[in-house]
């Protein structure tokens, strides 16, 4: 069996002495896109920034194509292919919108000629538009296509999301899932975490319900529909 | 009626003094923009300049100003190596205390090798040429001033050009608003804090030339004064923006020279203490920074 994407093999992360993330395992394979879900606190945004080297495991391993990433930084991460859309979109809000995707160029992947940032520019047109004017302009649902077109740019191998459609308007929310399956069909691999279970469940093909820092339920795309199911996980913590 | 007092020399000398303020603003702006550190060594890199220029003064004037540019920037990125590097992301009191520390060390060294020859203070000959006065309308202007203007403009300029057009540019303006985001994007921390930390080494070597011509007497105490006055202008302009810092640097310095001018001789010894209460009044007023108007609010982290 082809190695995954990204592997986590029993994962811990603390702050001080509060373990944020207890033994947690997953598997993304190569062009999957797995959700991670749960309440506020369970670690989800823990587990993306420990993989891309924001905080160091005490134990476990991450591995990215089999080889361990546990002890890089974040910019040799970001080199390697991972790229992540950060939870509150980290726009740079007094730039312009072209220079916040020149920024996700920063981790200077080797790309295939022409412009690097038309792959930004053909998956949310209103970028284009608005290239020349200050990121800190465009409305919420804009920022998040900027984040997300950000990360892009770097052309990545595996790409993270943390909560991308935290805080926007029910129509963004929609045009951001849209935008997820528009690129997992350009062979992207997504991991993304999301309060919103329900869109979550339905993207994925497969779901993680992290509770306390443990994983607790893993849900299947069919599992969409079953309300009862995902509440009870919740809960379960 | 002030405009009445004030002579077209004092404006000079006093836009000559903003100029280096705002000069050793940028310069200490740009590591705190990359590193969140107040550098009060700063003023140490000056004085090292300043005495790489005098030990050389026998040497030809552009060898002598090249060794200051080399001597400095080295020791600007030692500092960043030996010190700041492994301190990267301790408090911003314990890294302040830390420049403390070397700006004392740095001054005692000066003290044991200046105090060789048995008496204190080097000074720099070759450049004094530099401060000879040429007349212009009538009143009378040191050269130095026209090359301290030249030089802040044309630096601030190329530092601007550097910022806003070139890419490493873009990555030290990323890592400045927001490190964490920026090196998620694979901005390389170790490439843009030691080309900060270079600039402001290039910046301090050209102060150095530039005071060294004012005051050509080198002691260990050099530019140490001039470097609490303009941390002062940087906090008053706005620390954490560098256009407002380097503002900020200017202001205290023109308006340094404007008091020193209209006080009588005599009187000058209150300069400090009008000063430092304008700073005050300035920073009860606006806290925030005198130039930090229009600033827009961070994008928040949640709706």
């Amino acid at each position: 069996m082809a190695e995954p994407a990204v592997e986590l093999e029993s994962v811990e992360v603390r702050y001080g002495a509060v373990a944020a993330v207890r033994g947690l395992s997953l598997r993304v394979g190569e062009g999957e896109i797995v959700g991670l879900i749960g309440p506020n606190g369970a670690g989800k945004s823990t587990t993306l920034n420990a993989i891309m080297g924001v905080v160091h495991p005490h134990a476990g391993d991450i591995r990215l194509r089999g080889s361990s990433i546990r002890k890089r930084s974040p910019e040799s991460i970001a080199r390697r292919g991972l790229a992540l859309v950060p939870e509150g979109r980290r726009i740079f809000a007094e730039f312009t919108v072209e220079e916040n995707l020149r920024l996700g160029l920063a981790s200077g992947r080797k790309r295939n000629g022409g412009n690097p940032l038309d792959r930004a520019y053909e998956l949310f047109p209103v970028l284009r538009d608005f290239r020349r004017r200050p990121a800190g302009a465009l409305s919420g649902g804009q920022q998040q296509q900027l984040a997300i077109g950000r990360a892009l740019v770097s052309e990545p191998e595996v790409l993270l999301l943390d909560e991308p459609s935290l805080g926007l308007a029910p129509l963004a929310v929609e045009s951001v899932f849209e935008a997820l399956r528009g690129i997992r069909e350009h062979g992207v691999t997504i991991l993304l975490v999301e309060q919103r279970a329900l869109h979550a469940v339905a993207l994925a093909d497969r779901t993680h319900v992290l509770v306390g820092g443990e994983l607790r339920l893993t849900l299947n795309r069919t599992d969409a529909g079953d309300t009862d199911k995902i509440v009870s996980a919740y809960l379960s913590s | 009626m002030i405009l009445g007092v004030l002579d077209f020399q004092t404006l000079t000398d006093a836009v000559g003094l903003g100029a280096i303020y705002a000069l050793m603003a940028v310069g200490i702006g740009l590591v705190f923009g990359v590193l969140r550190l107040v550098n009060f060594a700063y003023g140490q890199l000056v004085m090292a300049g300043a005495y790489t220029l005098a030990y050389t003064s026998a040497w030809p004037l552009a060898a002598s100003i090249l060794a200051c540019f080399g001597v400095v920037v080295g020791l600007a990125l030692a500092m960043e190596t030996a010190v700041f590097r492994p301190l990267r992301g301790q408090s911003p009191a314990v890294m302040l205390v830390t420049t403390f520390a070397i700006s004392f060390l740095l001054q005692a060294i000066a003290l044991i090798l200046d105090l060789r020859n048995g008496q204190l203070g080097e000074v720099a000959a070759s450049l004094t040429t530099l401060a000879q006065p040429i007349s212009i309308a009538g009143a009378q202007v040191r050269e130095i001033t026209l090359v301290e203007l030249g030089v802040a403009i044309g630096a601030l300029l190329l530092l601007a050009l550097l910022l806003l057009r070139t890419t490493i540019g873009l990555h030290t303006r990323a890592a400045a608003s927001d490190f964490r985001t920026a090196r998620l994007l694979g901005v390389r921390a170790n490439r843009v804090i030691p080309a900060s930390v270079a600039l402001s080494g290039l910046i301090a070597a050209a102060v150095a030339v530039m005071m060294t011509v004012q005051a050509p007497l080198v002691t260990p105490d050099f530019a140490l004064r001039e470097t609490i006055v303009v941390l002062v202008g940087v906090v008053v302009g706005g620390i954490d923006r560098l256009w407002t810092a380097t503002l900020g640097g200017f202001a205290i310095g023109f308006v340094s020279g404007l008091i020193n001018g209209l006080l009588p001789t005599d009187k000058t010894v209150y300069l400090p203490s009008a000063v430092f209460a304008l700073v005050i009044l300035v920073l009860l007023l606006r806290p925030e920074g005198l130039f930090a108007w229009g600033r827009r609010a961070a994008v928040p982290d949640r709706v």
